[in-house]
């Protein structure tokens, strides 16, 4: 009686879209190792039976070497034998390197089905597998699929209940990798081609010079497209919305409720000239959703486009062996550039992500660095909005200071912390090409993701700041913060409300900011401090659940001197 | 024939791996991402001031940091 189905194979092979395939259920999967951090679960109905199916993260062998894989293996020894089967998902364009784990499998006695996935790649890289073969010499089902596009997924199932035990001897690993060789002998035959232009770039990105070159258009053209399209759905979709055919209904309800009062304070907020006004007037129908749709969201439309696409080509790696030294020099290594860019569209995955680190020390370092200095998605939309007024020479300034502090005290850290940092040890995968369906509905997910996330907090954030403000609840606060804020930091002190939100999100945060008609310099320490000083609720539930309380307490300290540190020396040294 | 380290062998060369100098978990990881002795490899880049490298092993590319491609000896004619 069959009652789990294991996911297993190595790092990048496309277990989670074979887990997607088979449940239904949808997962984040991209082209780089590592995507697949905890182990998920799902069901797949074969007849009348309903059998648990989990999508365990990529590990090369069965014994351990990272968190990750850890995970995997002890979930799949805890499961008696007899009761599971195991889908072993290859690469079939690397066949080879596969096969390693695959052996090691049905050596210790799983019910192994073999899944050549990836199937359609193979003629395009010269590699033809002959499968029955394959299945012969292993004594497993073997069954080549195209995850991505479905092919060969019913077959698989169809077949899942073949899957037996088949022990053979253990062999050390010299031997197996012998034995490997003599497989793939007989089962691959490689056609010899010329160099296609796919695979000069792929190695060109390796290397120094054009690496650095290709890494250099990359983003700037990435960038480029994340504010063309952010701009193109405010200018063309967001603004004529709440302008032409929101503002209208607005200023009826404004005039219905008498332009003044409680319920007018709550919903409307203050009239700015008589008018109502998206950026000031801090209403939960105006100012509420303006922010979150009109200013956030299509950020978000467009940075999680740009970032989805280079996930599935399988840019991102690249990135690691360039930047390996710098992040080397902060106690990370190279892979940190993951999490960190993950980070940059949120905290809360990017802290996640970090678990592709191997060390407690390095996820220490890298959680502590991409709350204090990488700013997410929300957060930046606002500074652009609202800085932007004031010159690009602003924002830039505020990334060079988010950037400075990451190095800096990155070196810091790595000198303080006891232990030292492992090395860079990871696949570069091959570049692909994701059908676009694919790419639209991991970007739907995604969006969907922060709308569930965001708009609650957004609307009842404000609700309850209206009430507190109203009510003058508040004073309490800016007073006790006064001496700080306005004596080391040189802000108003009802810029302390604003930091103070800045817990609950920051994208309200700064919004409680645009009232204030701050100086240029003043937003710029505030919007900084934004960032630096503590992220959002949801990151802080991540970082104790990542860390530990212990951990947490000392991120905690950390962002509070980093935050007096470097708001009191943009006072006083560098803006003065 | 000579032993030398993976850093200290030129870009763009195809060698056997000798062996490798580490603990008894880097071997191990090695091992299950290919890299074992007697496997050709091909070196592709190295990158300056003590960077990471960047090799072939089979039909997949391995960035390795600069530590562990100093542990990897290879022979070469």
């Amino acid at each position: 009686m069959m009652e789990k189905i294991f996911l297993l194979g190595n790092p990048n092979v496309g277990k989670s879209v074979v887990f997607s395939r088979l449940t239904g259920v949808h997962v984040i999967a991209s082209n780089y190792p590592g995507t697949t951090v905890a182990i998920t679960k799902g069901y797949l109905k074969i007849g009348e039976e309903k059998i648990e199916v989990i999508d365990l993260p990529g590990t090369y062998s069965l014994e351990s070497t990272s968190n990750a894989e850890e995970a995997a293996v002890s979930s799949l020894k805890e499961c008696p034998k007899d009761k599971s089967a195991v889908i072993n998902i290859l690469d079939a364009t690397n066949l080879e390197r596969n096969l390693f784990l695959t052996l090691q499998l049905i050596e210790e006695g799983f019910s192994v089905i073999v899944c050549l996935n990836m199937w359609d790649d193979t003629a395009h890289r010269g590699v033809h597998i002959d499968a029955e073969k394959l299945e012969e010499l292993l004594g497993v089902p073997v069954i080549s699929t195209c995850a991505v596009t479905g092919v060969g997924i019913k077959l698989l199932i169809e077949r899942i209940k073949e899957a037996h035990p088949n022990p053979k001897n253990k062999l050390t690993h010299e031997a197996r990798w012998q034995e490997i060789g003599k497989v793939v002998e007989t089962v691959q035959r490689l056609t010899h081609r010329h160099h296609t232009l796919r695979e000069i770039l792929e190695d060109a990105s390796v290397k120094p010079l054009s690496g650095l070159l290709m890494s250099c258009i990359t983003i700037y053209i990435s960038f480029k497209i994340v504010r063309f399209l952010g701009e193109l759905l405010i200018n063309k979709i967001f603004d004529p919305l709440f302008f032409d055919l929101y503002l209208p209904l607005l200023e009826r309800l404004s005039l219905a409720l008498g332009q003044k009062g409680f319920i007018h304070h709550l919903l409307i907020g203050e009239l700015i000239n008589g008018k109502i006004d998206f950026k000031q007037s801090l209403g939960v129908l105006t100012t509420a959703p303006y922010i979150e749709f009109a200013m956030v969201l299509p950020y978000i439309v467009s940075f999680y486009f740009i970032l989805s696409l280079l996930e599935d080509i399988g840019y991102l790696p690249r990135l690691a062996i360039l930047l390996d030294n710098l992040l080397h020099r902060l106690g990370l290594h190279g892979y940190a550039i993951i999490p960190v860019l993950l980070g940059f569209g949120c905290n809360v995955p990017g802290i996640l992500s970090t678990r592709v680190l191997e060390s407690k020390r390095e996820r220490f370092i890298a959680s502590t660095l991409i709350s204090i200095s990488v700013p997410c998605v929300p957060l930046q939309a606002m500074i652009f909005g609202l800085l932007g007024n004031f010159g690009g020479f602003y924002v830039v300034g505020v990334y060079l200071v988010l950037f400075s502090i990451l190095v800096v005290l990155g070196i810091i850290l790595n000198r303080v912390l006891p232990g030292y940092s492992p090395e860079l040890l990871i696949e570069i995968p091959p570049y692909r090409f994701p059908p676009l369906l694919i790419l639209g509905k991991k970007l739907y997910f995604r969006i969907k993701g922060f709308l569930i996330e965001a708009a609650p907090i957004v609307l009842l954030g404000v609700l309850a700041i209206n009430i507190l403000l109203y009510f003058r609840l508040l004073d309490f606060v800016t007073g006790v913060f006064a001496p700080v804020i306005q004596g080391l930091f040189g802000l108003p002190k009802e810029a302390a409300i604003a930091l103070v939100i800045g817990f609950l999100r920051k994208d309200v945060a700064v919004g409680m900011l645009m009232p204030l008609a701050l100086s240029a310099k003043q937003l710029f320490i505030a919007v900084t401090l934004l960032a630096i000083s503590f992220p959002c609720i949801a990151t802080f539930v991540v970082l104790l659940k990542e860390l530990g309380l212990k951990y947490l307490i000392k991120a905690t300290l950390i962002m509070i001197a980093v935050s007096i540190v470097v708001g009191s020396i943009l006072n006083f040294v560098i803006l003065r | 024939m000579r032993k030398i380290s993976l850093i200290q062998m030129r870009e763009n060369r195809k060698v056997k791996v000798s062996g490798i100098s580490g603990g008894r978990i880097l071997q191990h990881k090695m091992m299950s991402m290919g890299i074992y002795p007697g496997r050709e490899i091909m070196k592709l880049s190295h990158f300056a001031l003590r960077g990471p490298v960047a090799v072939r092993v089979g039909r997949s590319v391995l960035a390795l940091g600069h530590g562990v491609a100093a542990k990897i000896i290879v022979e070469i004619e």
